[in-house]
């Protein structure tokens, strides 16, 4: 049975960081989810997806994040308990909303997951979440273990309903993806009937607003001062202090523990930190000479206890911090206990070593020299690999010098050796059209270089039909080229638009892509990157035409095509391929560089490894000799 | 329980798409079943494609670990992949490492194309032997048919090998709860495998 159901107040079950907010979440008897997917925050709607028959709970994506706040604001203020959960880019998507709903204020509890992504692992940016709560007035929620984010959710709720504000919970990749011990606690019956009264207008008497929206904040700041997610430990007199927030609590308590520093170093934890529990705060740091400050990524956390500790009388002893300012910790990047262990050891001028260094020097003099590195690549029968080929083409055959301007999804990885260097820009959601709608109206400055726009079907639905309008309005010369391969594959293969099935996996209507297209009044035309030449023809015919125009690459993502329907066995013909004698470079493995298709060093000839391929069969297309093949379809 | 070494740090490592991130859940499972705190981080960003893959696992009976292993502190490495058991190795080795090791090599693209090589299994054998207490390497024969998941292979094999403290039915508890009923079967079989060739190391 699916923790997420198991009813079961009191049994411990392993749980990841986002089945636990989702877990919390349902211990609230939340009523609605909406999202867009992004790593790493995906699996709290999925889990809430999941279990939305058996609680008889709504759950959507959304075409992308300020719609899905929208669409859980709306649930909130007919009294309904809503969620939406968001990676740290879609926070920003949603801000122009959470610029109002602040002074509108809701009604059923809200909550908005913002998990974010320290080290970029799957993004494009990092960014501190943290500040839009600071920005937007907005009461602010970091869980430190597994069992916090539980039950912080479930907290976060009553908060919301209780002050009349959405209140945005805050995780990070290490806890949202990590897994760990979770105590389960009641399952409500859920009660609740939908029903809409009253106004909720944002830019009505808006100074006074602002000030309600400040006495709410008070509101809250009242309630973090006794919450039970705050707490202090360590010897009661230590006047040197860890301070640390989220993430940073479980690093801290190591770091402490590894230099030895048990009796001497408290750690004060925070779990609510926007607006500070100063008083709380002031009483545990009144007897500290020196604080360290811990916390990913930004110095979110240093910036308000050093506004705090400004504002205490002068008579109170200055107090020494320690944090990202200082330089002890890096204020960019992930953190982990060694990176707090080390700013420790600096500070208190001792050592910190976890391993033996001469067994340290052996290990990277044998170990590193020679291994191969492993970069991430598309996936074995990828039509991303395919379709970016097709454009290297037809970019090559035009000779203008053209170049693509990319986007946020797999394809990303088009801007490296994956996608033959292709992409030449990449930013967020959306940009590649709206850059490439800008280098087309260039032509009266000298440009001359025709520009491919690629986007995904997930995120044309998204972020892309703006620019591509644009584009059409203002007669810029873009080609824009949709990736369709059927989901939101990045994040995990959640269905869009034009999936044909909703959240819950239910039939759903289908928006066309290429129908959206012609109303904008652009020429689409619909092609397989698998029948590569053909896709190489057209696009350059495209690229010969002036206005904005758009192909559609569609061809389904291959790994679920062959978890479905099963794989294809592709093999080599031993006797049709020459290996190095055929003139074509090892064409298969060298350059298409799909992970299925390697070169066996003893037989001096192409091959397939069966584990690897899932049975596409685009190689069998591409070979000049003809000499893969494809079982039952050979040509 | 007592842990003789208390946090015990298990790391697997791999390949994306081998399956880390459900070995890494079952054996985890298995853990807070006999009683322990449990904490998986993972690194898969990039798993789906391609990229290295890594799970540290990390036992307590006294509290919840933090997500990541320090440099230099992994007790257990099972490696899903030679290259990338060595490669976890000149980071989070030492001495007293004990690792599992599947054989059987997984091209990175860099070596399909020619710009790098993988070196002799062998070799890699052989350094790994030098840098650990001891390793295991996990040979199963293919019997003609597809090889069997290499994931619940060496889940199979760390639960034979006596380097972690669960039963194996605490392991294949933790299977039926995770595993869907279609791909139950086969994970056990290859649950079973892992610990046949373990046992007659």
């Amino acid at each position: 049975m699916s923790t997420l159901t198991l009813d079961r107040p009191g049994q411990t079950v392993l749980m990841m960081g986002n089945e636990a907010i989702a877990r919390g979440a349902i211990e609230a008897g939340v009523d609605f989810c909406a999202a867009y997917p992004g790593t790493p925050s995906s699996e709290i709607p999925e889990s809430l997806a999941r279990v939305a028959e058996h609680f008889g709970l709504y759950a959507e994506w959304s075409t992308n994040e300020i719609v899905a706040l929208e669409a859980a604001t709306a649930a909130s203020l007919a009294g309904l308990r809503a969620i939406v959960a968001m990676k740290q880019n879609g926070v920003n998507v949603c801000a122009d909303f959470l610029m109002t709903v602040n002074l509108s204020g809701t009604k059923g509890g809200l909550v908005i997951a913002a998990c974010d992504d320290p080290s970029a692992i799957s993004s494009s940016n990092e960014q501190d979440s943290r500040n839009f709560a600071r920005f937007a007035d907005l009461p602010l929620l970091e869980p430190a273990t597994f069992q916090e984010a539980k039950d912080m959710t479930k907290w976060a709720f009553e908060l919301s309903e209780k002050i009349g504000l959405p209140c945005i919970l805050r995780s990070v990749t290490r806890i949202s993806h990590s897994r760990g011990n979770v105590e389960l606690g009641e399952i409500p019956e859920r009660t609740r009937t939908a029903h809409f009264e009253g106004a909720y207008i944002s830019g009505a008497f808006v100074p006074i607003q602002h000030s309600a929206l400040h006495q709410k904040l008070a509101q809250a700041q009242e309630e973090f001062e006794s919450s039970e997610f705050n707490w202090y430990a360590g010897p009661e007199d230590a006047r040197f202090v860890v301070m640390t927030s989220g993430s940073g609590w479980l690093y801290s308590r190591e770091a402490v523990a590894a230099l030895g520093l048990e009796n001497e170093v408290g750690i004060l934890k925070l779990g609510t930190t926007w607006p500070l529990p100063e008083r709380y705060v002031i009483e545990h740091l009144k007897r500290a000479k020196e604080v360290l400050i811990v916390e990913e990524t930004d110095p979110f956390l240093e910036q308000n206890v050093k506004v705090l500790l400004a504002e205490q009388p002068e008579t109170q002893d200055r107090i020494e911090v320690y944090g990202a300012k200082s330089g002890h910790l890096p204020g960019f990047g992930d953190i982990n206990q060694d990176k707090v262990a080390r700013a420790l050891a600096t500070i208190k001028g001792l050592e910190y070593r976890t391993r033996d260094e001469q067994y340290a020097k052996k290990a990277g003099e044998l170990a590193l020299p020679g291994l191969p590195p492993r970069m991430p690549t598309f996936c074995p029968g990828c039509p991303h690999r395919a379709s970016l080929w097709a454009i290297k083409a037809a970019l090559k055959l035009d000779g203008r010098n053209g170049f693509v301007t990319g986007d946020i999804g797999c394809y990303s990885l088009g801007a490296g050796p994956a996608g033959f260097w292709q992409l030449k820009t990449l930013h967020c959601m959306g940009a590649g059209t709206g850059l490439a709608s800008g280098f087309g109206q260039l032509g009266r400055f000298g440009f001359d270089q025709p520009v491919v726009a690629v986007c995904g079907d997930s995120t044309f639905f998204h972020a892309a039909i703006p620019g591509l309008i644009n584009a059409r309005f203002n007669n810029s010369n873009v080609l824009m080229v949709v990736l369709d391969n059927g989901g939101t594959a990045m994040t995990g293969f959640q269905p869009h638009p034009s999936s044909g099935r909703d959240a819950v996996g239910k039939p759903a209507p289908v928006v066309e892509i290429e129908e959206i297209c012609k109303a904008i009044g652009v020429d689409v035309a619909v092609r397989d990157p698998f029948e590569v030449d053909q896709a190489i023809e057209d696009l350059y015919d495209m690229l010969q035409n002036d206005g904005a125009k758009v192909m559609v690459f569609r061809r389904r993502c291959y790994l679920v095509e062959a978890k479905e329907k099963g794989k294809r066995r592709v093999y080599v013909n031993a006797e049709k391929c020459i290996g190095d004698d055929c003139g074509c470079a090892r064409f298969c493995s060298r350059v298409f560089n799909c992970p299925g298709l390697i070169w066996d060093h003893d037989a001096q000839r192409a091959r397939i490894d069966e584990v690897v391929c899932t049975g596409c069969g685009v190689c069998a297309t591409l070979c000049p000799r003809g000499a893969i093949a494809v079982e039952g379809d050979e040509r | 329980m007592k842990l003789e070494n208390d946090p015990l740090n298990l790391i697997i490592t791999g390949v994306g798409g081998q399956g880390n991130v459900l070995a890494s859940q079952i054996v985890a499972s298995a853990g807070i079943k006999e009683g322990l705190y449990v904490t998986v981080g993972e690194t898969y960003g990039a798993s789906q494609r391609g990229g290295a893959v890594m799970s540290h696992v990390r036992f307590s009976a006294k509290a919840q670990c933090s997500p990541l292993i320090s440099e230099g502190q992994a007790d257990i490495v099972v490696g899903m992949e030679p290259v990338e058991a060595l490669r976890v190795m000149a980071e989070f080795g030492n001495a007293a490492t004990r690792i599992i090791v599947n054989p059987r090599p997984i091209y990175p693209a860099w070596v399909l194309s020619g710009q790098a090589t993988y070196p002799p299994i062998e070799e890699i054998l052989g350094k790994l032997q030098d840098l650990a207490e001891s390793v295991r390497v996990v040979r199963v024969a293919h019997d003609g048919e597809t090889p069997p998941p290499a994931n619940l292979l060496m889940v199979g094999a760390l639960a034979a090998s006596g380097t972690v403290p669960m039963e194996v039915a605490s392991f294949e508890e933790a299977m039926r709860e995770i595993l869907a009923p279609k791909d139950l079967e086969a994970n056990l079989r290859a649950f079973k495998k892992g610990a046949e060739a373990m046992a007659s190391d």
